[in-house]
C-alpha cells in the first residue's frame, strides 16, 4: 500500500465544511482528502451526516462554510453538471431513475452517442450499455423502461450509470445496501479495477466486511463531526464501531431460542409465471423464517405476493387455518399480516408527511379517540417509536423526506411493528441501517419471535439470516433449492443453494 | 420509431372504426370533399397539438395557445389588409413571430417566477386575448381585405391533398424527429419523468422549458397565420377556446399529463380522432350536445387506459424481471 505522504497530490480536498438545514445541522466542520488510486471509507451512524458530504461532492448542496479543493485549486460546484464536468461520478443512496426512459437512456441521458447529423445512435447506446451492464455482471435489457425495476436492479442502474461517467473521482453512497453479497463482490471488483486505473474513491457502507475489504483509508464522522481518519489496516471493526456510536454496542443477532407454537402462515405451492415457481412454506408462532438468496432470486415477490400486493398464478395462502383471498393486502391486514416493504421512499413512506403522521398512518382508527385523532397523541406515540430505535430528525413535526435514509427505513419499520400484526414480513428490514440500530432491531424480532409472532424476513445479508433464522429457505431464480435450519446453516451451504447447487448443501 | 406504441395503434384504431362505422351509415362521409374539409379542419389543431405535446412531456401545459393563435392571427390578417404588397412569407414570419414572443413570455415566467405553467398560461391566456381586443378595437378583417394569393394557400391542395394538411404533417413529423433522436429532445422526456432526477444529472431544466414553451408559441403563431388563410374571416376571438381542444387532443392522442411519456404522432392522431368525431356526429345528425360527451368520455377513457396500461407494464415487467435479468 502506498504512502500517503509520497502519494500524488489529492485529487480532491474538503476543508472544514459545514452545512445546517435550518436548526439541524447535518456536517460541522468536517475535513476529508481523497487520493488517487486510494478508497478511502466513510463511516458513520445514520444521520451522521455522510450523504450530506455526498451531496456536496455531487454539487447538489453548497456548503455554509468551508472549501473544496480539486487538484489542489479551490473550486465552487454550482450544481450537479459543474461536479460532473470536474469528473466527478457520484452514486446516490437513494437511486433516482427516469421511470419512462429506457435503461440505456438512463445511462446515456445528454451523453448518448449520436452518428449522422447528431442524431442518436441507438444501436450504438444500446451496445454501449450492454457493456455497462456486464461489468457489474447484469444483463438487463437496455430497451426495458426502468419503471418497475426491483431495489436493487435500480441500484445497480445507479452504479451503471457512474461508472460509464469519464471520472477521476467516485463517490458511492450505500451503493451496495439493496445488493447480496455476489453483486457487491462483483462492485469491489470494478472499483479496485478503478484504483488501479488512478481514480479517487469515497466508499460508504454500513457494512464492515465491505469496508475493511476495500478500503485504504476510513474517516468516521459523529453528529456530522469528524472523529478520525486513520489507514484501514491500523482500525479493527470494533475501534470503528465504538468511534462511530461513542459507546459499545449490544451484541448483533442476539437471537433467544423460542419454541415454535401453531402454524400461522402456510404458504403451498405458490406460483407466478416468470416470476416464482412452485413455493411452500409455514411459519409457526416464535419462528422466524430468513428467505435467502441472490438479487433477482424472487424472493421480494413471493413476499409481496403473498401480502396481496401482487396477484398469483396458482397456490394458496392460508393464515390461522383460514384461507386468504388473493390480491388484497387489506384483507391480508385484517387478517394479521404486515409487511415492510422494500422500496421504503415508493411504498413505505409518505415522504411530505411528518414523521409522527407517517408513524401513526397504520394505525389511525386505533389511535384516534372518538373518531378523532390529536396531534398530541401522534406525538406522543411518535416519540416512543423514534427513541426506540434511535431515530435523528429534526423534531417529529419534520416531513419524512428530510430523514436520512437509514432513518427513513426506521420510520417503515416503526409504523409496522407498531401495528402488533400476528405474521410480520419484512423485506429488507435493516437496508442502510447502522450496525447500532441493527442491533436494536434484531433484538426486537427477538423479542417479538418471543412474544408469538411469526416472522417472515427477506434479508440479502448473510449474516444477518444466518444470526436470526429459525429456519432458511433458499430460493434460486424463482425456485426453491433448500430448506435449512437455521442453526446449522452455513454460509457456505445457503450461497450453494442460493447459487443452485444445493447438491454441495448435503 | 423503433418499437410498436400500443397506445398510439389504439388510437389509430378508434380512429379508424369511427370513419367505417360513419362511412358505413352515410358513404357521402367518404367523398372527396368532406375528406378534404376534415383534413383542413384537422391541420390547425395538429399544429397546435404538436406545440403542446412538448410542452406536456415536461410535465407543463401551455393553456394560452388560443389566444395566441388568435392574436397571430389577426395580425396577420392585419399587416395584410394594410399592407397588401407584403410578401407572403414575411408575412407568415410576422404571425410565428408573434407566438414566439408570446411563448418566450410564458416560458421566461414560468421558469424565472418559479410559478406552476397552469396558472402563467391561465394569466396569459386572458391577457393575450385581451391585447387582441384592444389592437382589433371591435374590427374584423374579412375575406375582401386580403389578398387572394394568401386566401388561396388556405384551399389549395398538392395531389389533391390541403396543402395545410401537408404543413401540418411536416411539423409533426419534424418534432417526431427532435424528439426521438435528440439528446435535446430526449432531456424534455427525463425532465417531465422524474424532475428531480433531470436535476441530478445535470439537464439544464429551465433552458428545456423555455425551448418548449417558445416552440409551443412560435407553433400556435404558425397556426394563427394558417386560421387566416383558411377562414379569411378574422376578429378577436380567432381561436377562443381552443386550448382545451388542444389538450383534450393530446390527452387522448396518450401523451401522459403529467410529462415523461408519449408521442407527437400519438397527439397528431388524438386531434385527427376529435375532428373526425365533430364531423361524423354531425354527418350522422347527432346533438351537438352528444359530441362534448363522447369527447369528454374520450379523454376520460383515454386517461383511464393509460394508469391500466402503466400499471400492466410495471406489473409485467416486475414479472419477467428475474428471467431477463440474470443469467445465473
Ligand atoms: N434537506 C434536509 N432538510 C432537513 N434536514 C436534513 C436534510 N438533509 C439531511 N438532513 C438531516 O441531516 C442529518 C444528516 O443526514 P445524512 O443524510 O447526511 O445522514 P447519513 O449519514 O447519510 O445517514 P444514513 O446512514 O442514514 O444514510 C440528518 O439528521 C438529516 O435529518
Ligand atoms: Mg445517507
Amino acid at each position: 500500500m502506498p504512502d500517503p505522504t509520497a502519494a500524488p497530490p489529492p485529487a480532491l480536498r474538503l476543508h472544514r465544511v459545514a452545512k445546517s438545514f435550518g436548526a439541524v445541522t447535518a456536517v460541522s466542520d468536517v475535513s476529508l482528502t481523497l487520493h488517487p488510486g486510494r478508497v478511502h471509507a466513510l463511516a458513520g451512524e445514520n444521520g451522521a451526516g455522510k450523504s450530506t458530504l455526498v451531496r456536496m461532492l455531487a454539487g447538489v448542496h453548497r456548503p455554509d462554510r468551508g472549501t473544496l479543493e480539486l487538484d489542489g485549486h479551490p473550486t465552487v460546484l454550482r450544481d450537479p453538471a459543474a461536479a460532473r464536468a470536474a469528473g466527478i461520478a457520484v452514486i446516490h443512496q437513494e437511486p433516482t431513475l427516469f421511470p419512462d426512459l429506457s435503461i440505456a437512456e438512463n445511462l446515456y441521458l445528454s451523453r448518448q452517442p449520436t452518428g449522422r447529423l447528431g442524431r442518436i445512435d441507438r444501436r450504438a447506446l444500446r451496445a454501449a450499455t450492454t457493456a455497462q451492464l456486464a461489468r457489474l455482471g447484469v444483463t438487463l435489457d437496455p430497451d426495458r423502461p426502468a419503471r418497475g425495476l426491483s431495489i436493487a436492479d435500480q441500484q445497480l442502474v445507479e452504479i451503471a450509470r457512474a461508472l460509464s461517467l469519464d471520472a477521476r473521482i467516485f463517490v458511492m453512497d450505500e451503493p451496495t445496501a439493496a445488493l447480496s453479497g455476489t453483486e457487491a463482490a462483483r462492485l469491489a471488483a470494478v472499483v479496485r479495477g478503478l484504483c488501479d486505473r488512478g481514480a479517487a474513491v469515497l466508499f460508504i457502507s454500513h457494512r464492515f466486511e465491505e469496508i475493511f475489504g476495500l478500503a485504504h483509508d476510513i474517516t468516521v464522522l459523529r453528529d456530522g463531526r469528524h472523529v478520525s481518519t486513520d489507514p484501514a489496516d491500523r482500525l479493527t471493526p470494533d475501534t470503528v464501531v465504538r468511534r462511530m456510536v461513542g459507546r459499545d454496542v449490544g451484541a448483533l443477532y442476539p437471537k433467544t431460542p423460542t419454541t415454535p407454537g401453531d402454524t400461522v402462515l402456510e404458504v403451498t405451492g405458490l406460483t407466478r409465471h416468470g416470476a416464482f415457481h412452485d413455493i411452500s412454506f409455514s411459519v409457526r408462532r416464535g419462528e422466524i423464517l430468513a428467505l435467502a438468496g441472490l438479487v433477482g432470486a424472487g424472493r421480494s415477490e413471493v413476499v409481496r405476493a403473498v401480502f396481496g400486493v401482487d396477484r398469483y398464478d396458482a397456490g394458496t395462502v392460508t393464515v390461522a387455518g383460514r384461507p386468504l383471498p388473493a390480491g388484497s393486502p387489506a384483507a391480508a391486514m385484517a387478517a394479521g399480516l404486515a409487511l415492510v416493504p422494500e422500496d421504503r421512499r415508493q411504498q413505505g413512506l409518505v415522504l411530505q408527511l411528518s414523521v409522527e403522521r407517517n408513524t401513526a398512518l397504520t394505525r389511525l382508527r386505533r389511535l384516534a379517540r372518538h373518531g378523532l385523532l390529536t396531534t398530541r397523541r401522534e406525538r406522543a406515540d411518535a416519540l416512543h417509536w423514534t427513541e426506540r430505535l434511535r431515530v435523528r430528525h429534526g423534531g417529529t413535526h419534520t416531513p419524512a423526506g428530510t430523514l436520512s435514509g437509514g432513518n427513513q427505513q426506521k420510520i417503515v419499520l416503526a409504523k409496522w411493528l407498531a401495528t402488533e400484526p400476528a405474521v410480520l414480513i419484512l423485506d429488507e428490514p435493516t437496508r442502510g441501517i447502522d450496525i447500532g440500530t441493527k442491533a436494536e432491531v434484531h433484538r426486537m424480532m427477538s423479542e417479538l419471535a418471543a412474544r408469538g409472532l411469526a416472522i417472515v424476513m427477506v434479508s440479502s445479508e448473510l449474516p444477518e439470516v444466518l444470526g436470526m433464522a429459525d429456519r432458511i429457505l433458499v430460493l434460486h431464480e424463482g425456485r426453491a433449492t433448500a430448506t435449512l435450519p437455521g442453526p446449522g446453516a452455513t454460509a457456505e451451504t445457503v450461497m450453494a443453494a442460493a447459487t443452485g447447487h444445493p447438491g454441495g448443501a448435503a | 420509431m423503433t418499437r410498436a406504441h400500443p397506445r398510439e395503434l389504439g388510437v389509430l384504431a378508434a380512429l379508424l372504426l369511427l370513419i367505417a362505422g360513419t362511412a358505413a351509415a352515410n358513404p357521402r362521409f367518404l367523398s372527396a370533399q368532406s375528406v378534404r374539409d376534415l383534413l383542413l379542419s384537422a391541420a390547425i389543431l395538429t399544429v397546435l397539438a404538436a406545440g403542446q405535446t412538448v410542452v406536456v412531456l415536461t410535465r407543463n401545459i401551455d393553456l394560452s395557445v388560443g389566444s395566441v393563435l388568435g392574436l397571430a392571427a389577426f395580425g396577420t390578417a392585419d399587416l395584410l389588409a394594410t399592407h397588401p404588397g407584403t410578401p407572403l412569407p414575411l408575412a407568415a414570419l410576422a404571425g410565428i413571430t408573434i407566438g414566439a414572443l408570446c411563448g418566450a413570455l410564458n416560458g421566461a415566467l414560468i421558469s424565472y417566477g418559479g410559478v406552476p405553467a397552469l396558472v402563467i398560461t391561465l394569466g396569459t391566456l386572458y391577457v393575450l386575448r385581451g391585447a387582441a381586443h384592444s389592437w382589433a378595437a371591435g374590427r374584423q378583417i374579412n375575406a375582401a381585405d386580403l389578398p387572394r394569393p394568401f386566401l388561396d394557400l388556405g384551399t389549395a391542395t398538392v395531389l389533391g391533398i390541403p396543402l395545410l394538411a401537408l404543413l401540418a404533417t411536416a411539423v409533426v413529423l419534424a418534432v417526431a424527429l427532435w424528439l426521438h433522436s435528440y439528446r435535446s429532445g430526449r432531456e424534455l422526456y427525463a425532465i417531465g419523468s422524474e424532475p428531480a432526477a433531470a436535476a441530478r444529472a445535470g439537464v439544464p431544466a429551465g433552458r428545456r422549458i423555455r425551448t418548449a414553451f417558445l416552440l409551443s408559441g412560435s407553433l400556435a403563431g404558425l397556426a394563427g397565420v394558417l386560421y387566416a388563410a383558411r377562414y379569411g374571416t378574422v376578429d378577436a376571438t380567432a381561436g377562443q377556446g381552443m386550448e382545451l381542444q388542444v389538450v383534450a387532443a393530446v390527452v387522448v392522442g396518450g401523451v401522459a399529463i403529467f410529462g415523461g411519456s408519449g408521442s407527437v404522432t400519438g397527439a397528431a392522431l388524438g386531434a385527427l380522432l376529435l375532428t373526425c368525431i365533430g364531423s361524423s356526429l354531425a354527418v350522422l345528425r347527432v346533438d351537438p350536445f352528444w359530441q362534448q360527451a363522447v369527447v369528454g368520455a374520450l379523454i376520460l377513457a383515454a386517461i383511464g387506459l393509460d394508469r391500466l396500461l402503466t400499471t400492466r407494464l410495471a406489473a409485467r415487467a416486475a414479472r419477467t424481471a428475474p428471467e431477463v435479468s440474470r443469467a445465473g
